[in-house]
Parts: C-alpha cells; sequence; structure tokens
C-alpha cells in the first residue's frame, strides 16, 4: 500500500521534470480539443445529446440483469457460447482453456483496454503463447514492454523518431519517420500475423442485448481482421457496454469517436454476432463471449458510485485533464489512468492501494464538463477521499484539522496564532525555509510563500468597524 | 440590504488588502455590511481530506453566522462554492440541513454578488495596466461564474484586457498543492506561461489561493507576473 503511493510519487515526479515530454503531450492533447470542438460543433446540440447519452446509458445500468439475460439469450441463440467471469482471474483462466484446448500457438488481439484491465497478455505470454497485439499504438507499447499511456492513445507519448527507432530495433525494417511508412512497416508484419492466427481476441465498444451483438468500432480495421480471420473469436466484455437497443448505438457511436479521437464517426463500424454460419463463407468458427464483472456489480450495488458504470472509456477526461497531461498515463501505475482511473480504481481494486489517486487531483473538474455521459468524475474523488478519510485514517491529519479548528473558531487564538506566525516568519526566513526542516518544504521546493501580514483584515476591521 | 461579508482564514492572514478592498467596495455601495469575525475558516481543508466531522465544526459554527441576512458575501470562489455547494451535502440528514439549503440560496461569491445581486459593473475603477483573467476552478465549474469578473473588468478605465487562450487550473488545490507539489507545480508553470504569453502584466483572479499559487511560481521564477484580486482593482479610483 505504501509502495504504490511511494511509486506514484516518484513517477509523477519523474514525468513531470521531463519537459520535452510534457511539451509533446501538451501539444498533442491540445490539437485534439481543437478537432473534438470541431466535430462536437456538427452536433446540433451537443449538450442535450450529453443528456441522453447520461440518460440511455442509465437506463441500460438500472436494468442491467435484465439485458444481460436477453443479450445472452440472443447470442447464444446466433451460435455463441458465452462465459461469466467473476474477477479478472476467472476470466483469464477461462481464456486460457479455450486457448490450451485449441493447442493455440499465436494469438492477435486487438480492443485491448478490458484485457489490460486483466492483465491477460501476461497470463497468455507466461503461459507461452504468442501473444500480438494489433492496434497500432498497443502494439508499439507491447513491442517496448510497456502498458498504454491513454485509453485511446496507447502510445500518444513518442515522437515518430523513437518509433523509427523501435521498429528498427525490433523489427529491423524503418525506412523513415514518415507516419504512413512505419505504419506500412507494422502492417507488413502484422497481415501475416493474422492469417496464422490460432485465436483472435477483441474487446466491445458496446455490446447490443436486443440483438445479441457485439459493436466495435475503430479507424484501423484491425478488430475486422483479428475477429474474422483466426478459427477462434473471443470478446471479452465489461457487462457496463451492454446496452438494450440497436438504435442505442446511433447516438453511441458518434459520440464516443467525437470525445474519443475528435472525429464525427470511427472508420470502421462492426456488429459481430456469434460464429460463420452454415450458408457464410469465412468468419471464425467458434465465438466465445466473456462477461466480465471484475468489481462491476459491486459498483452496481454502491448507490454512490453506481453511476461511474456510465462510462464509455471515450478517454476525453484524460485529454482535459492538467494532472494527466502533466505527469502522462505510465505514472499512475494502474490499469485505468486520468480521473476515471483515479475514481475508478480505489472502489474497483481496493481504497488501501489506491486511495492516492483520489488525492491526486486539485478537484478542477475539468473531466466532469468534458466526460459525454456526464459522469460527475471530480466530486466522485471527493467521495474516494471521505472514504479513505472513514476506512484508512491518518492520525495526523485528523490531529491537525482538530488543532486548525481550535484556532479557526477562536477569535482570541486566531489572532494569537496570526501575530506569532508574523513575528516568527522573519526567523523562518532566515533559519529553515527551503530546509529539509522547512514545515512548508513541499510548497517552498518550488514555489515563494507569500508574507503573514503584519495587521490581518479582521484586526484592520476591529478597528475601523 | 443587510448582508454579512465572510474574508477566509488565508485571505485575512496573507491579503488583508483584499478583504479591505471587499467591505470598502460595499459600504461604498451603500450597503449595511457586517463582517463574520467568527470563525475564520470555511472548514474546506477537512472537507476536501475527506475528515467531514473535523469540517462539520467550523462549517457549522461558520453556517449559523450567516443566518439572517439578505445576502452572503463569500470573499473567494472556492470557499463560496463550499458554502453555496456543499455545505447542504455536507450537512445532509442532520440539523443544520435546513439552514445549509437556507444559506445556500442567497450566498454569493463576491463578483457574482456585484454583478448578479446588485447589477452592478461599473464601480468608477481605474487600472492603466494590462491584465489578463484567471478563473478559480471553484467559481467555474462549482458556481459558473463565468461572465461577471469579466464585466466588471470591462469597465475598468483604462484597463486593457486580454484572455489566455486556454481555460485551465492553476494547479493549488488546497492540501493537494503540499501533497503532490511535483504534480502541482508542473501545472502552476502549464498556467503561468499562459498568462505570459497574453504580455499582460497582472493576472487577476477572484480567488485569492489560486493568485499565491500562481505568484508563487513567478516570484521563485522571477517570471514577470504580478497578481492582483478583482477587488483590489475595483476599488482603485
Amino acid at each position: 500500500m505504501k509502495s504504490n503511493v511511494k511509486n506514484f510519487k516518484a513517477a509523477a515526479l519523474k514525468s513531470s521534470s521531463d519537459l520535452t515530454r510534457r511539451r509533446l503531450i501538451l501539444n498533442a492533447l491540445r490539437n485534439f480539443e481543437v478537432t473534438r470542438n470541431q466535430k462536437q460543433a456538427l452536433f446540433q446540440d451537443w449538450g442535450a445529446a450529453r443528456e441522453l447519452a447520461a440518460a440511455k446509458k442509465w437506463d441500460a445500468i438500472l436494468n442491467l440483469d435484465k439485458n444481460i439475460e436477453l443479450f445472452t439469450k440472443k447470442l447464444e441463440s446466433n451460435g455463441a457460447k458465452v462465459h461469466w467471469a467473476k474477477d479478472a482471474e476467472s476470466a483469464r483462466s477461462i481464456i486460457l482453456q479455450i486457448i490450451q484446448e485449441k493447442k493455440a500457438k499465436l494469438i492477435v488481439k486487438s480492443k485491448s483496454m478490458t484485457s489490460e484491465e486483466i492483465h491477460l497478455n501476461d497470463t497468455l505470454t507466461r503461459a507461452g503463447f504468442d501473444t500480438l497485439e494489433t492496434d497500432l499504438g498497443e502494439f508499439i507499447v507491447q513491442l517496448r514492454g510497456e502498458g498504454p499511456f491513454h485509453i485511446v492513445f496507447p502510445a500518444m507519448h513518442l515522437t515518430r523518431g523513437e518509433i523509427r527507432e523501435l521498429f528498427q530495433s525490433k523489427l529491423g525494417d524503418a525506412p523513415s519517420d514518415d507516419p504512413e511508412a512505419l505504419t506500412m512497416v507494422a502492417r507488413r508484419f502484422l497481415r501475416e500475423k493474422y492469417i496464422k492466427a490460432d485465436i483472435g481476441i477483441t474487446g466491445a465498444n458496446f455490446a447490443v442485448a436486443e440483438t445479441g451483438m457485439i459493436s466495435i468500432t475503430e479507424n484501423e480495421g484491425n478488430a475486422r481482421l483479428v475477429s474474422a480471420l483466426p478459427r477462434t473469436m473471443i470478446t471479452l466484455v465489461g457487462i457496463e457496454k451492454i446496452i438494450p437497443r440497436l438504435d442505442d448505438l446511433a447516438l453511441f457511436l458518434p459520440m464516443l469517436a467525437t470525445a474519443g479521437a475528435g472525429q464525427l464517426i470511427s472508420c470502421y463500424n462492426t456488429l459481430y454476432s456469434g460464429p460463420r454460419r452454415p450458408d457464410e463463407p469465412d468468419g471464425p468458427s467458434e465465438h466465445h463471449v466473456i462477461l466480465l464483472d471484475n468489481g462491476r456489480t459491486k459498483v452496481l450495488a454502491d448507490p454512490v458510485a453506481c453511476d461511474l458504470l456510465r462510462c464509455i472509456r471515450c478517454g476525453n477526461c484524460l485529454n482535459v485533464c492538467p494532472v494527466f497531461r502533466n505527469i502522462g498515463g505510465h505514472s499512475y501505475g494502474a490499469a485505468y489512468c486520468g480521473p476515471i482511473g483515479s475514481v475508478l480504481m480505489p472502489i474497483i481494486a481496493g481504497i488501501e492501494q489506491w486511495y492516492h489517486l483520489s488525492y491526486a487531483s486539485s478537484l478542477c473538474g475539468a473531466c466532469t464538463e468534458a466526460c459525454p455521459v456526464k459522469i460527475d468524475l471530480h466530486h466522485h474523488l471527493l467521495k474516494n477521499r471521505r472514504t479513505a478519510a472513514k476506512t484508512i485514517p491518518v492520525w495526523w491529519q485528523k490531529l491537525a484539522f482538530k488543532i486548525f479548528n481550535l484556532f479557526a473558531c477562536s477569535p482570541v487564538l486566531w489572532r494569537l496564532m496570526s501575530k506569532s506566525g508574523w513575528f516568527l516568519q522573519f526567523f523562518y526566513v532566515w533559519s529553515v525555509k527551503g530546509t529539509c526542516l522547512d514545515p512548508a518544504y513541499p510548497w517552498t521546493k518550488t514555489r515563494e510563500l507569500p508574507p503573514i501580514a503584519k495587521e490581518t483584515f479582521r484586526e484592520w476591521y476591529k478597528k475601523h468597524e | 440590504m443587510h448582508v454579512k461579508l465572510f474574508i477566509p482564514c488565508f485571505v485575512d492572514l496573507f491579503y488583508p488588502e483584499t478583504g479591505k478592498a471587499m467591505y470598502k467596495i460595499l459600504k461604498r455601495l451603500g450597503l449595511d455590511v457586517e463582517v463574520i469575525e467568527s470563525p475564520a475558516c470555511c472548514g474546506q481543508p477537512a472537507f476536501n481530506t475527506g475528515y467531514w466531522d473535523d469540517a462539520k465544526v467550523a462549517a457549522g459554527k461558520l453556517l449559523m453566522q450567516m443566518r439572517g441576512a439578505d445576502a452572503v458575501v463569500i470573499g473567494s470562489g472556492s470557499c463560496g462554492a463550499m458554502v453555496k455547494v456543499f455545505y447542504p451535502e455536507l450537512f445532509m440528514g442532520t440539523e443544520f440541513e435546513p439552514i445549509a439549503k437556507e444559506v445556500s440560496p442567497v450566498c454569493f461569491e463576491f463578483c457574482s454578488f456585484l454583478v448578479d445581486k446588485l447589477g452592478v459593473t461599473d464601480l468608477g475603477a481605474r487600472f492603466p495596466h494590462k491584465v489578463t483573467y484567471h478563473d478559480g476552478c471553484h467559481s467555474l465549474r462549482e458556481m459558473h461564474i463565468k461572465e461577471a469578473p469579466r464585466l466588471l473588468l470591462a469597465r475598468v478605465r483604462d484597463l486593457e484586457f486580454i484572455e489566455m487562450k486556454e481555460t485551465v487550473c492553476c494547479g493549488f488545490g488546497g492540501t493537494f498543492s503540499a501533497k503532490f507539489p511535483m504534480i502541482s507545480t508542473a501545472m502552476d508553470e502549464v498556467k503561468c506561461e499562459l498568462a505570459i504569453q497574453t504580455g499582460a502584466e497582472f493576472v487577476v483572479s477572484s480567488d485569492s489561493s489560486c493568485l499565491m499559487q500562481i505568484q508563487g511560481i513567478a516570484d521563485r521564477k522571477k517570471l514577470p507576473l504580478k497578481t492582483i484580486h478583482l477587488a483590489e482593482i475595483l476599488n482603485m479610483q
């Protein structure tokens, strides 16, 4: 628990000291914001669309039990096999079992955020399977042995030059810094793998209950190849992705593309439902769908937290978050980073291990303003802090607040404090300021403190009343 | 109109001139102004850290002091949001809940009080400088105050106003600034850069805590930036 906090602080310090990288991310996200705003403006009423999306997701969550049942029934009638995974461990073992039964060697993946949540790649690699991410960003970070930097833009922290060097050293092929040329290198490498792969694993953007369909929205078309070419297709779906009606996608797909990628609609939008039918020329012969709980029903049962299940994983809260912009996604050390990660991780993965993420925010509320499904993200941070203070109180903080209350609530003590503060600050400046004995060192290390006034406002008012 | 003015702890200690300016302006407008002397704090630090019971001690006392006025004016956007937005939540289910709900609608941040309640935008002030405005996040996103300070600045004589090209947090965030100084400082650097890009001499805000943060970096890095609270500008004749 302590080490998580330490690691986070160390990583945040390292990332925030890397000015070049910070500039790279800031510029990228500022540019993103411009294109996103342009696309938002194409909605007749973005505000109304958010209201509607929030209401639709709310409805989907409140009827999650029925929606899951219907989704399962429809999918099964289409020939898919549906599995229920109560946690990460059981999801991993279900997937591992399918793969082992198929005697698979090569596994290709796409849309891997939920599989990042359950740390699937580690398990598969350890079990000796060749596991390959195919979405360009994920492919790049996988080659580097890293996790994704951002929910939607996993390799946004890298320059073209770094990617060229990476491809050169890992793939032995990188003619130039040109993004198109680099993409072609990855493509040549991956195309061959799709054909050889035995298993394709994808996530889902939405799951439509009434038709039993998995909706995937993407720009590179990898999920299509991952789903269509290998003989066995596995889809890992967080249960919050289930929406009741096909019609709902008319709102959610453009909304996700706009908020997540600054596009009005993604290039490829596909619906999958079950394996190849007898009259179809191609497609997988088996389709397994794993419905993942992993803390989601716990969130559902929590009246304070359940609106978090509205999240469509667009990543827009990360894009606008000044904390994310300055420390980047890897610093969080968590499956989900940025505001949604800081809210979710303490709830789904344990307050003791992750409480610090809820404190690592100025509560500015930019995330809440940006969220397309209107999750009150920054107020959730406050609620998590309250839970942390109740479950793992810090004695010295409590004591400090009690002492402060004594002074703040008594005019005499307040005056005493301000006077002694004014007097002592002269010694403070000469002596301990900026040293390890400085009680204000976290502040004074990088910033100046204003002086305590000789005459406070309250003293002045007493004289002028 | 009977107005109760609450000057928060750090304004009292570090920025008494801001408090004085507010008091003088309200008096000049012919209001019956009463200053809340005690408690000095609204309880926000404990509240934001999650210690609601400790927050209730000062908050409960302050709430009782705020009763019975036609309007309560708070000398900081952040503390204003605490009283207006968070007190009803903090005291939910307690005997203070009805009082919190009674005070909330009559509670105003200083600039918003002038513009939204009194309808005053011109205070006859003169400030011959180039300035930019920083929206404190609590003012902006909890109380949705965006226009009021700009309307007030627009009426100040000889003042040149330039917007920053991005609305972003200064990185203060109360105890956050001490708990995660590296993040807070990085955010502050971004803010200062945006302010400097405008070419303004002064960063103006209606939240002294944000100004303390911005000035903190500006002084350390010797940046060409000065900060001033909007109330002080409005009080300059």
